[in-house]
């Protein structure tokens, strides 16, 4: 299991990175997603014990899922009222 | 354990019902408020009595289910919760601004913070603290078209918050293939903890906006409405933090080393100048008051270095961890009545920039008082509870010979008087406001929370001693 487990973390890894660096709102969500599909594919593939799923990570998974696409929809949700009040689809850097 | 489950569910139904008769949301959530108090009165005289109580739900004991405890910690926090958002509820049905989804996002904070101070589970607190989150950024967003940017600032920080801590949980439960914090505790530590515990520090320092990851707070607590930031500044923070406290004193406690005892205390000091500097230069009242909860967050990191370092035994760990829930519980009541403050003055005079609440305190001075006494708690000055607090928490910096960090929390009540003063002189200033009147029922409001506070430094004893029950062997033997 231990490929998934690595392309996992790879996913975390370009998933943070595009979360923190990125400057399109829609394309942060994106990598947030992408970052929590990491997180995923790490607990189901550490969940693997000699040839038998483990049912506890599954159960975290469903979970984590639903509570992602949430995260995701408010997330959109908050992306487009901005875009119909300011027609920003960034948030400026004046705020420190 | 039947008062414990009532706080629990209560407030979700409130904001269900709140859905369902949005025209009755006010009254819906008093109702709450004042049912959740009586239950907390019950569980309070049970707790002290006769120690934590526990439910299993489904009757299903950890690992195989989720314990659910309310130790003195989780009692203290749940009782100021009720208190705050009380207080937060009551001025709110006097602001015309509030609409119906406050209400309801208001119930659904209150129940995703009762869920993580009595959750035991590393996975159940996730979901607590995402629950926690959805809900408190939406509150911000309830602030109006110039609140939706410092919201969704929030979300991003809070997100990447969260996963990082989901990928440290994941890395846990690989190891040890167990999630409940007690059962944690009594395994031996695995190679992989110190990545896993790494990330998850991370991702709840970035939800307790400690400094470098706190630039999302001050704009989002200051652009959300006055009711709610009194809820976002006071409880939400503390949150992540009770996870904190409990993921290194009750799960992990042999796993601290110097260098995360180091990072901490570096984080804390630098979190408690930068906030009180940036607070000194703000010229809104709620971006003051905003900047003063990122330094006052810094005190709460300076808990974990002042329980650890030194040999096995540490008499002055107790006295660190205490006073850091000493001075969470008193900050959090503090800091909701300057905001609710925040609010009344904005009622009556339109704006909260410090030259338009010039002279309000011959207009409103009940309001003003309670602005003064909250302000002798978060500057530490005897006999209130952050006096308490910085007392506790200065007597375990000298026995573990660690003065540095007694000097960080005495400049840091400094610069709380410089950025404190600055209102208060407004307030003070001899000039005949222009103003709308404000009922006195309403000043009262932020004055009981103001006196809370004030309070829970005269009868310090009664609440240290209640805080022990339940206590954590590490709060004795330090990290």
């Amino acid at each position: 299991m231990t490929p998934f487990a690595v392309t996992g973390a790879l996913l975390v890894a370009l998933g943070l990175y595009g979360l923190i660096a990125g400057r399109a709102l829609l394309r942060r969500i994106i990598a947030f997603n992408v970052m929590g599909s990491g997180v995923f594919l790490m607990l189901g593939a550490l969940g693997w014990h000699e040839g038998r799923a483990d049912p506890v990570p599954q159960a975290l998974i469903i979970t984590g899922i639903v509570v992602a696409l949430s995260g995701s929809a408010l997330a959109v949700g908050l992306v487009v009222a901005l875009a119909r009040a300011t027609g920003r689809q960034h948030l400026r850097d004046d705020v420190g | 354990m039947i008062a414990l489950a009532t706080l629990l569910i209560l407030p979700i139904f409130g904001a269900l019902a709140v859905v369902a008769v949005p025209g009755q949301a006010a009254r819906v959530a008093a109702a709450v408020a004042v049912l959740s108090g009586g239950a907390l009165a019950v569980l309070i005289m049970a707790v002290a009595k006769g120690g934590s109580v526990q439910i299993l739900p489904g009757g299903w004991g950890a690992p195989l289910g989720i314990a659910l405890e309310a130790d003195g910690l989780a009692v203290a926090f749940m009782a100021m919760t009720v208190a705050v958002t009380a207080a937060a509820i009551a001025l709110a049905a006097r602001t015309p601004a509030i609409g119906t989804p406050f209400w309801a996002l208001v119930m659904l904070t209150w129940s995703a913070l009762n869920v993580i101070y009595v959750s035991r589970d590393l996975f159940n607190m996730y979901v607590g603290l995402e629950l926690l989150t959805l809900a408190a950024v939406a509150l911000v967003a309830t602030g109006g078209t110039s609140a939706l940017a410092p919201a969704l600032r929030y979300l991003f920080f809070a997100l990447t918050g969260s996963l990082l801590y989901l990928a440290g949980v994941a890395l846990i439960y690989a190891a040890h293939g167990v999630l409940d914090m007690a059962h944690l505790a009594e395994a031996p530590l695995q190679a992989t903890d110190g990545v896993a515990l790494a990330l998850m520090t991370a991702g709840l320092l970035v939800k307790t906006a400690v400094f470098p990851f706190h630039a999302w707070l001050p704009p989002a607590h200051a652009a959300a409405p006055p009711p709610a930031s009194a809820l976002l500044s006071a409880l939400v923070p503390k949150a992540s933090f009770v996870i904190l406290m409990r993921l290194w004193f009750d799960a992990v406690p042999d796993a601290a080393t110097r260098s995360l005892l180091l990072t901490l205390a570096i984080l804390g000091a630098l979190a408690v100048a930068h906030g009180g500097v940036l607070a000194l230069r703000q010229d809104r009242l709620k971006q003051i008051v905003a900047y003063s909860t990122v330094a006052q967050i810094g005190y709460l990191m300076l808990v974990f270095p002042l329980a650890g370092g030194g040999g096995a035994a540490q008499p002055w760990a107790a006295g660190a961890w205490s006073g850091a829930i000493f001075h969470a519980l008193a900050h959090g009541l503090a800091k909701a009545a300057m905001f609710l403050c925040a609010g009344i003055w904005i009622m009556a005079a339109g704006s909260d920039r410090l030259d338009d609440l010039r002279g309000l305190a011959r207009a409103l001075p009940m309001t003003a008082m309670a602005f003064g006494v909250a302000a002798v708690t978060l500057m530490g000055l005897p006999p209130s509870g952050g006096f308490t607090a910085k007392y506790l928490m200065m007597t375990s910096a000298f026995a573990s010979g660690q003065v540095v960090l007694a000097i960080v929390l005495l400049a840091g009540g400094l610069l709380a008087a410089g950025y404190l003063y600055r209102p208060m002189e407004a307030l003070f200033a001899r000039v005949v406001p222009d103003h709308r009147p404000v009922s006195r029922l309403l000043q009262a409001v932020p004055l009981l929370l103001a006196l809370l506070a004030f309070a829970m430094g005269l009868f310090s004893d009664a609440v240290y001693a209640f805080l022990q029950t339940g206590r954590p062997g590490a709060a004795e033997g330090g990290l």
